[in-house]
């Protein structure tokens, strides 16, 4: 009867992963995608708990203790580092879960080989009849390590801890300590007594997880997180082959299918390749970017305030591109007083969104969308690029690479063949920075040096603050 | 080879489930609009963590004196609720921004 039932608990959690991602890739129904999912998830893990039995002994589930406080504690933890996150973190915070969810599988892996190695030496099993388990054990270990290592990084560097690094033949080193893990692996499955050897699987998929994402920069980030996400899920697979668990298995597999697809679409987004993600051009190409960055900075034009207020007083059109500075700013709420501000003088303001602005793509209609912005408001690129020929001017708030010309006209940027916001087909544009230092690509913006760009230096949430007060006086 | 055709047919269920899921997989986002690729990411992360079932039963069948086992089994407990619980959450945070619009006229 238990197990019945718990196959039926299993059923529903499946179902509910499957419908749960198909109504999160819908606006209106995302929400409750959500919710489905996690009910789904509640369902498959209470059933675990009072329903499992071993399937050759028969026996239930013990050391309840230890499975509740661990629960409870991973629970509290989860739930407070969730809802305390600001807003601009929660793609770290993603990276950070992520990596959790790799360390899981991983030492699942590591205790399931001890166990396996302990009932090999007292010789309860047969060789030939554990390989398939310890082939997957080994799969495992890997991607979970990898995925584990990868997503601290990606963590770290997110929120500035870690710095790209890189160093000459880089790639060639990742790729034979992958190579070395996988042989090792191949031979833990021929030899399963050689268990030192899953030591060093674990540390070599470690080591190529920290650097396999080292090199990459950081405006590939989204895009290394939700290749890394789909790597867990293939992890959580591999858990479930071993339990033989379907629930494992079909959410594991979704999100790892599911996953990569993401990952092409954001690499799309881009208008790159996965490749050329993977082997790290972006970072690699570091030294042209480092070469651009000596070249003089040419002459730059500012405005003041009270100049950039009229300007914007006496438009017709204002287009508003949000970038990462508006999120570190925290300036989504007083960018919306200024579009009502503007928008009672009779100026019509639109925002143009770029897919991969700030540090996630949708990063900025989440935050938009937090300050009340009208969803109407928000244009896709393509629709702004059109309408960026009638607009009188262009505020550019924190961002940066996502309008710089060097992705139409520079071969040799290490961004080119990137899709940008054509903003220089505007009258004017306003750019606001808190200094001329490169975005996040590290390149120099030739934007900033033409004629028809001033510049607006400051933090954006003081600086629309001023604006503001500026328009209103007018 | 009588080893591998073994292995397929005695777990043929667990292939075809990996086909079909793969499929499944790539058809039920093809469409998201690039609005919902963070919070899609965000969910499909939470969804993985339901590799805390095996850290469940790992922990469930160690013996009471098998301390290794039940430190690792512990902390994979710990790690994949976070991964599970933290997940769902963030998700539900992000997608809370999109709930006021009435009618989100999203194409793409």
């Amino acid at each position: 009867m238990g197990e019945h039932l718990l196959t039926v608990c299993y059923l529903i959690g499946s179902v509910a992963f499957i419908l749960g991602l198909k109504m999160l890739s819908h606006p209106a129904a995302a929400r409750k995608g959500n919710l489905v999912a996690a009910f789904g998830m509640v369902v498959a893990i209470a059933g675990t708990i009072f329903l499992y039995r071993d399937g050759e002994t028969g026996q239930r589930l013990h050391n309840y203790t230890w499975i509740f406080s661990g629960l409870l504690i991973g629970g509290v933890v989860g739930i407070l580092s969730a809802k305390k996150v600001k807003m601009t973190s929660m793609p770290e915070m993603v990276s950070l879960f992520n990596g959790m969810g790799g360390a899981c599988a991983a030492l699942i892996s590591l205790v399931e080989f001890n166990h396996l190695s302990k009932e090999l030496g007292e010789g309860t099993v047969k060789v030939a009849s554990i390989q398939p388990t310890v082939l997957i054990i080994a799969l495992g270990l890997i991607i979970g390590s990898v995925s584990f290592a990868g997503s601290l990084i990606a963590w770290g560097k997110l929120n500035g801890k870690v710095k790209d690094y890189s160093f000459t033949g880089q790639n060639i080193l990742n790729l034979i300590f992958l190579a070395i893990a996988l042989c090792a692996a191949v031979y833990l499955v021929i030899d399963p007594a050689q268990h030192f050897l899953l030591y060093i699987i674990l540390l070599l998929s470690l080591l190529y997880g920290v650097l396999f994402v080292m090199p990459i920069g950081g405006a590939d980030m989204p895009v290394v997180i939700s290749l890394l996400n789909s790597f867990t899920g293939v992890a959580a697979a591999c858990g479930g082959f071993l339990y033989d668990n379907k629930v494992m298995l079909t959410g594991g597999i979704l999100v790892g299918a599911a996953g990569t697809l993401l990952t092409i679409l954001m690499c799309k987004a881009m208008n790159r390749s996965l490749t050329n993600v993977l082997v790290g051009s972006f970072g690699g190409s570091n030294k042209s970017g480092v070469s651009i960055e000596t070249k003089s900075q040419g002459v730059y034009k500012e405005i003041s305030i009270t100049d950039a207020a009229m300007v914007m007083n006496y438009a017709n059109k204002v287009l508003i591109v949000p970038g990462y500075g508006l999120a570190v700013a925290q300036a989504q709420h007083i960018c919306h007083e200024l579009e009502k501000i503007l928008e009672e003088k009779g100026v019509e303001v639109k925002y143009a969104i770029h897919p991969v602005a700030g540090r996630m793509p949708g990063h900025m209609n989440v935050l938009l969308a937090e300050a009340d912005v009208n969803y109407e408001k928000l244009l896709e690129m393509e629709v702004a690029n059109d309408e960026f020929k009638t607009t009188d001017v262009v505020l550019i708030l924190g961002a940066n690479d996502v309008v710089n010309p060097a992705a139409k006209n520079d071969p040799t940027s290490p961004i080119f063949g990137m899709p940008i916001l054509e903003v220089e087909n505007a009258k004017t544009v306003i750019v606001n920075k808190r200094s001329m230092k490169p975005g996040y690509a590290g390149i120099e913006n030739d934007l900033f040096f033409q004629p028809k760009t001033a510049m607006l230096f400051g933090d954006a949430k003081k600086v629309l603050q001023n604006l503001c007060a500026e328009i209103k006086a007018v | 080879m009588d080893n591998i055709l073994n292995f397929i047919s005695t777990n043929q269920q667990i292939i075809y489930i990996v086909i079909l899921m793969i499929f499944v997989g790539i058809e039920v986002i093809g469409h998201v609009p690039s609005v919902l690729h963070t919070p899609l990411m965000s969910g499909a992360n939470a969804i993985h963590g339901v590799v805390v079932i095996g850290a469940i039963i790992v922990m469930g069948k160690a013996n009471t004196d098998n301390y290794l086992a039940l430190i690792l089994g512990f902390l994979a407990v710990v790690l994949g609720t976070i991964n599970v619980v933290g997940g769902f959450v963030v998700t539900d945070r992000m997608l809370e921004m999109f709930k006021k619009k009435p009618q989100p006229p999203k194409a793409t």
